[in-house]
């Protein structure tokens, strides 16, 4: 037995560190680069009339996406409403009640399912439960389709976060003589807070530049919004359909709203982060 | 006493042994009874009767006998692992966050058991509160943090609350230190004033019994002669179950002591008796630290 040539162990040693290096900067780049092409041509899209106005047919000057802007909001509002409560709600029986019951690992690997799910299949069915039978694309159904998406990410990172809190607080809180539910309430969902704030933050990231559940939807629309019962303006298929078009003008449009909700994304993204970092109370 | 003593130690438990445990219950139970021959059940507060425990299928306690006596402190001494916390985790419930773990027997509170389905895990959990090895303060503001369990279980004016948590604050001898920083989150406080900020938050509610399973083993030696010194003061209201690791710790402070190995109580009795005069040989090997 010699002993290894420590050498050659370092050599591999910074091998290794410079190829993970290397790869996790892949990600910064890509960001990056993307980040770089959608301002690059976005940009030239952002004026007052990109935010306040109708859109127009192509080759008119003065256009915007206000429409569009209000009906993302909209729907991806009606989806926090619908699908936040009832991910929160499901997250909680499976971490705090269910935890190691039978239905408890049935709906866990039910919300795994509904994760993988492609949202284009989410859309064609809200389609057929709720566009079909009622004769029109809505909003209503565009939002429903993104609640859809939003509950089991919801469920699933509730679940992350209120499992990370120590059984040592929850011992605590029941021996105080709280009743379950109000243990988890007001303590564990305290203790859980900035985890759980992010999650909602990321889902709602997530689905609000979700252009396939509402293709079958919601649609697309080139009115201001008047009810939730007609097709409804967004800015996701507006980006498909503009950027599909032959016109240099709806182009551009395109550009401008991905560099929209880029941005919004992002934002989320920050947003969540400072929620993590605030000090925990 | 010989070296080869240790190896042994397991074989040295027969059943005849254990059987003869609720003997010298009775035995016991008489000494500190001596105001009140007539009435053996009114002294002690909580009776633990053939009391078994089980993690799944492993059995963790085994016909535990045991009485704690009213406004005294028995302390649960033993080699880690024993089941000192298993056994007080049963007073309360708590054990039933788990959906695994289940408790076989009896434990009588003033004559009831506490173990029938019918109890209310609320109101027990008022009358026993319960201090944790590593302190858990809540995630919200020191005052907050004692006003939720009275908020949780009393109406009250507001200037109520508030004197109340002053006074529980100061009974846990925490008032002075925490006076200018009530808004302050409690986690922001030292190790040893979380623990007292939770003595504070479990007696606020005038709790008739207190379990603490090693209050002081996760704190400075300050704060833990500070935590001594209040359960001192805190017994002849309160009836206290401290299950300690330090021997000296079961010495300062308790009356009676129950020591506990391999899931059975070997020996109970007075703590000056007990630690003066072991009548069991494995009591007589752990106090003198020949294990543990
Ligand atoms: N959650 C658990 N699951 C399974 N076994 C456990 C669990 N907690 C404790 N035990 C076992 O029960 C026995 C008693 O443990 P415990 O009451 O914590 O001892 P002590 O408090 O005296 O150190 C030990 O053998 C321990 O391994
Ligand atoms: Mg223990």
């Amino acid at each position: 037995m010699t002993p290894r040539s420590d050498k050659g162990r370092k050599l591999l040693d910074w091998m290794v560190k410079a190829i993970s290096v290397c790869a996790a900067l892949l990600g910064l780049f890509f960001l990056g680069w993307i980040l770089f092409v959608v301002i690059d041509r976005g940009i030239a899209a952002i004026n007052w009339q990109f935010f306040t106005k109708l859109p127009m047919p192509p080759g008119m000057e003065g256009g915007g996406v206000a429409n569009a802007i209000l009906g993302t909001m909209i729907m991806t509002a009606l989806a926090t409403l619908l699908g936040v409560p009832a991910g929160l709600l499901a997250g909680v029986y499976l971490a705090e009640f269910g935890k190691h019951s039978r239905l408890g690992a049935w709906v866990r690997f039910t919300v795994n399912v509904l994760m993988g799910i492609p949202s284009i299949i989410l859309g064609l069915f809200v389609y057929s439960i709720l566009v079909y039978p009622f004769g029109t694309f809505s909003g209503w159904a565009g939002g429903v389709a993104l609640s859809i998406l939003m509950f089991p990410v919801v469920a699933r990172t509730t679940e992350d976060m209120l499992s990370m809190v120590p059984n040592a607080l929850r011992e605590a809180a029941l021996a105080i003589g709280n009743p379950r539910w109000m243990a988890t309430l007001s303590i564990i969902f305290r203790a859980a807070k900035s985890g759980l704030i992010t999650g909602v933050l990321l889902s709602v990231a997530r689905v609000s530049g979700e252009t396939a559940p509402l293709l079958f939807t919601a649609l697309n629309s080139s009115y201001m919004m008047k009810s939730l019962n007609e097709p409804l303006a967004n800015l996701t298929v507006t980006i498909y359909q503009y950027a599909m078009s032959p016109y240099d003008d709806w182009n551009q449009i395109a550009w401008g709203a991905s560099l929209l909700i880029m941005t919004a994304v992002l934002l989320l993204n920050l947003a969540a982060r400072f929620a993590v970092r605030e000090k925990k109370i | 006493m010989t070296a080869a003593l240790d190896e042994k130690m397991p074989r040295r438990f027969t059943d005849e042994e254990t059987g003869e445990e609720g003997a010298k219950i009775e035995a016991f139970l008489h000494h500190f009874q001596e105001e009140d021959e007539e009435d053996t059940v009114s002294s002690a507060k909580i009776s633990a009767r053939n009391l078994n425990f089980y993690y799944g299928d492993q059995q963790a306690l085994f016909d535990n006998n045991l009485d704690i006596a009213e406004g005294r402190i028995t302390a649960i001494i033993g080699p880690s692992g024993c089941g000192k916390s298993t056994h007080l985790r049963i007073y309360n419930r708590i054990f039933q966050l788990y959906g695994n773990q289940r408790a076989e027997g009896e434990v009588l509170l003033d004559g009831k058991n506490l173990l029938d389905s019918g109890t209310n895990l609320i109101e027990l959990r008022r009358r026993i509160g319960m201090i944790f090895q590593k302190p858990t303060p809540f995630p919200l503001s020191v005052f907050e943090n004692v006003a939720y369990g009275l908020r949780l279980h009393f109406k009250m004016p507001k200037s109520e609350l508030n004197g109340r948590v002053e006074s529980a604050l100061k009974k846990a001898a925490l008032f002075d230190e925490v006076k200018d920083k009530l808004d302050k989150p409690g986690v922001a406080l030292s190790g040893g004033q979380q623990q007292r900020l939770c003595i504070a938050r479990t007696i606020a509610l005038e709790p008739e019994i207190l379990l603490m399973d090693e209050p002081t083993s996760a704190i400075d030696p300050v704060a833990t002669r500070k935590v001594e010194e209040l359960a001192e003061e805190l017994k002849g209201n309160f009836t206290i179950v401290i299950v300690t690791h330090s021997m000296q710790q079961a010495a300062r402070i308790s009356d009676f002591t129950a020591f506990f190995y391999k899931g059975k109580i070997i020996e109970y009795g007075l703590t000056k008796e007990m630690f003066t005069n072991p009548k069991q040989k494995q009591t007589e090997d752990y106090i003198t630290g020949r294990f543990g």
